[in-house]
């Protein structure tokens, strides 16, 4: 569903992604591992359209279509999800006015008609017991006053309300404690369908216990210098990203 | 990152306004400029009594000695007051059934501004006054409400109907003597709308008016007054547009209200004057003296403003709390696009015990838009326990506008207890992103944090209202982001 080919980019003139390549087909879950500072939220950035990321080579191909042309929004409406690492505050904004205004975009770029009040009211309560939400939440505005873990489970909440094609959950396991963690990880666990696929950056391994990637690449320096099956991950876990880095100065 | 936020704001920005159409519609006007005569010729025109006439002398002679106020924060061109013309009324065809139908061509023009004159069409439950530059044309449900007591008609109307009502209540909020432009729209003033509601009568629709200027070259000077008797109730909601010109056009309007013992009165603006254009070219010139008297015990007056239109809006709308145990609410949002100003408020005068007041005022401020909050809490010596709470909120939009609050204090009483709370927030960049992440729209975006942010005050307005307002916010800021 998603081909990255070649990808460069950067912020404000620094290159950041020196040549991506990346593949993720129908029902994959994709682990994106790396030190701080490597490009992972960069190279998620990229795929939702956030402005001031800008693409410098390469090619981005989602279902045939070239997605680097498509708006933020219109990404969204085909499909793709982003888990932000940082859920933002928006006061005065209800979570139920939030969601039914996106879940109606949604519906409307389907040519469907746009939920009852009731009938949105019975999916949010659905999902909210899926992921395991607190259902005072839906009524205070989006994210204001929520704790790091509830905003991180509000957006697995938004993730199984908008129900991607292509989800990509950008550090969700930072901030957590291991309940909250686990709550998160069934959320995803839970969402998880045969065409439907997963992105999951990540700093440690914890979270992979939890969610089982089908494959593991490590992002060093703006590449992806490493890829391989779920064990690669336990392997980084017992050593460390030395001797990847180590690795990866010697071939660049 | 600059550059893109200013991309946004212009997406946003470029909102047009819907309202801006001229109906041709013949009409009667009286020459430019103002004297004596002029005044005479109006009030000759309406058949006024000589009282009244008298009252639009004083105030014209006091008017002569005064001079235009240059204390609120706003850069106002030079207004020719000999430049203006004081008087233009729609000429009605008499229709052949002779039945007082309207002159289709003026009800078309209701219609576009979705205001139908016929009442079987209009919103269930309201009533209106619809005013085209100097005159009343139509008002609706009078004999329904005629059943109840309640007098709801143009205030030429109520001058020779109820002349005793008008000249105990007319002035005795806001004088003659008041403000420049209160004065001059006491000398000039040409129609508005008249409400009365007896005692112990709750009024059962909602009343409203609607003000359209049509005219070039015209000033609007309405004048409502609206008094509601020991333990009645009313809430009344006035809507205005205008024609899209390049010459700003003058409004200087009075609103005086006055609640008896236990009386209520609910006031509600959805102000959509013609803004000006993208350039600030044009737009209306808003003065207007609002005022409201809790004359009785227990009584309450509240004003809920929406003010997107107007290139610029001079308003204050007070209350005098005389009544012990009297409540005075202000709740306002006001926005500022492109070169808009705004310098509003509210003055709450504690003059009565245990009288309480609240302001909720919440300024957005986009483009270039200037935007004011200027506020009066004054509780007088023998105001025991006066309370008020005043919040002012500002929105920021883009790094090219401007919020600014001045609130004052002054008490004369240590048993007062006066609250004020302020804060200034920005839309950011990453919240329009967030929604967008989500399938919303830029656009969208605006409107859902917007309206989030008004909703404390938009909650105030009745229900049929709340959506109007709600659809014109977004609308009056339709490509400002940033």
């Amino acid at each position: 569903m998603l081909i990255i080919k070649d990808l460069k980019a950067g912020i404000e003139g620094k290159a950041i992604l020196k040549g991506i390549s990346l593949e993720v087909k129908p029902g994959e879950i994709h682990a994106i591992m790396g030190p701080n500072g490597s490009g992972k939220s960069t190279l998620a950035s990229v795929l939702v359209g956030r402005e001031l990321v800008e693409v410098t080579e390469g090619s981005v191909t989602y279902f045939g279509k070239n997605l680097l042309e498509m708006s933020p929004e219109d990404r969204s409406k085909e499909g793709i999800f982003l888990g932000f690492q940082y859920p933002i505050e928006i006061p005065g904004v209800s979570m139920v006015n939030f969601m039914k205004t996106a879940v109606n975009e949604h519906r409307k770029h389907k040519g469907l008609e746009p939920l009852s009040a009731s009938d949105f009211l019975k999916l949010m309560r659905e999902k909210k017991e899926l992921v395991e939400i607190d259902s005072k939440l839906a009524n205070r505005s989006v994210n204001e006053g929520y704790s790091g873990g509830e905003k991180k489970k509000n957006e697995i909440f938004q993730m199984a309300m908008l129900e991607p094609k292509l989800a990509i959950l950008d550090e969700t396991d930072s901030g957590l404690d291991i309940d909250a963690l686990r709550i998160v990880a069934n959320g995803v666990n839970k969402l998880r369908r045969p065409d439907n696929s997963t992105i999951v950056i990540t700093h440690y391994q914890r979270l992979l216990d939890y969610i089982v990637p089908d494959i593991v690449h490590v992002m060093y320096d703006g590449r992806l210098v490493k890829t391989a099956g779920k064990e690669l991950a336990l392997e980084l876990e017992e050593k460390g990203y030395d001797w990847i880095k180590k690795e990866a100065d010697n071939k660049y | 990152m600059e550059k893109d936020q200013d991309k946004i704001i212009n997406d946003v920005t470029s909102g047009e306004y819907k309202y801006g159409f001229y109906s041709d519609i013949e009409t009667e006007r009286i020459g430019k400029g103002l004297n004596e005569d002029v005044i005479r010729m109006i009030s000759g025109k309406k058949n006024e009594p000589d009282w009244l006439l008298e009252f639009r002398l004083k105030a014209f002679r006091f008017w002569q000695t005064m001079k235009m106020p240059r204390w609120a924060n706003l850069k106002i061109p030079p207004i020719d007051y000999q430049d203006i013309i004081y008087y233009a009324a729609p000429k009605q065809k008499i229709s052949a059934a002779g039945n007082g139908e309207i002159d289709p061509e003026l009800k078309r023009t209701f219609d576009r501004l979705g205001i139908p004159l016929e009442e079987q069409k209009y919103l269930s439950g309201v009533a209106v006054d619809a005013v085209l530059d100097s005159v009343s044309v139509k008002t609706t449900f009078k004999e329904t409400l005629a059943e109840l007591g309640i007098v709801f008609c143009s205030f030429s109307e109520a001058v020779k109907e109820y002349p005793e009502l008008v000249k105990r209540y007319m002035g005795s909020v806001v004088p003659y003597t008041d403000n420049f432009f209160a004065s001059l729209n006491s000398a000039v003033f040409s129609d508005g709308s008249f409400c009365y509601i007896p005692k112990g009568v709750r009024c059962p629709m909602e009343l409203s008016t609607y003000f359209r200027i049509n005219s070039a070259n015209t000033g609007q000077f309405e004048r409502t007054l609206l008094v509601a008797d020991d333990e009645a109730y009313v809430s009344y909601l006035e809507g205005c547009t205008a024609p899209m010109r390049d010459e700003n056009q003058l409004h200087a309007a009075v609103v005086e209200i006055i609640a008896e013992k236990n009386a209520e009165v609910k006031y509600s603006t959805v102000q959509n004057w013609y803004p000006g254009d993208k350039n600030g070219k044009g737009g209306i010139l808003n003065f207007v003296t609002k005022r409201g008297m809790c004359r009785g015990e227990n009584s309450k007056i509240s004003w809920t403003q929406v003010e997107t239109g107007s290139a610029i809006t001079w308003k204050y709308p007070s209350c005098i709390l005389r009544g012990d145990n009297s409540t005075g609410e202000f709740y306002s949002v006001a926005v500022t696009n492109n070169y808009q100003q705004a310098d509003t408020g509210s003055k709450m005068t504690h003059i009565g015990k245990n009288t309480k007041s609240t302001i909720v005022s919440k300024g957005i401020a986009a483009g270039h838009g200037q935007n004011s909050y200027r506020g009066l809490v004054k509780v007088l010596k023998n105001a025991t326990n006066a309370r008020n709470f005043s919040q002012c909120d500002s929105l920021l939009m883009g790094n090219r506008c401007g919020a600014h609050t001045f609130p004052y204090l002054e008490v004369d009483n240590q048993s007062a207890r006066v609250e004020h709370e302020a804060t200034t927030s920005k839309i950011g960049e990453d919240q329009i992103f967030y929604c967008n992440q989500r399938g919303i729209s830029t656009e969208d975006a605006v409107g859902l944090i917007v309206n989030g942010y008004a909703r404390e005050v938009i909650n105030k307005l009745p229900m049929e209202f709340a959506v109007e307002a709600q659809k014109l916010l977004q609308i009056s800021l339709e490509g400002s982001v940033g």
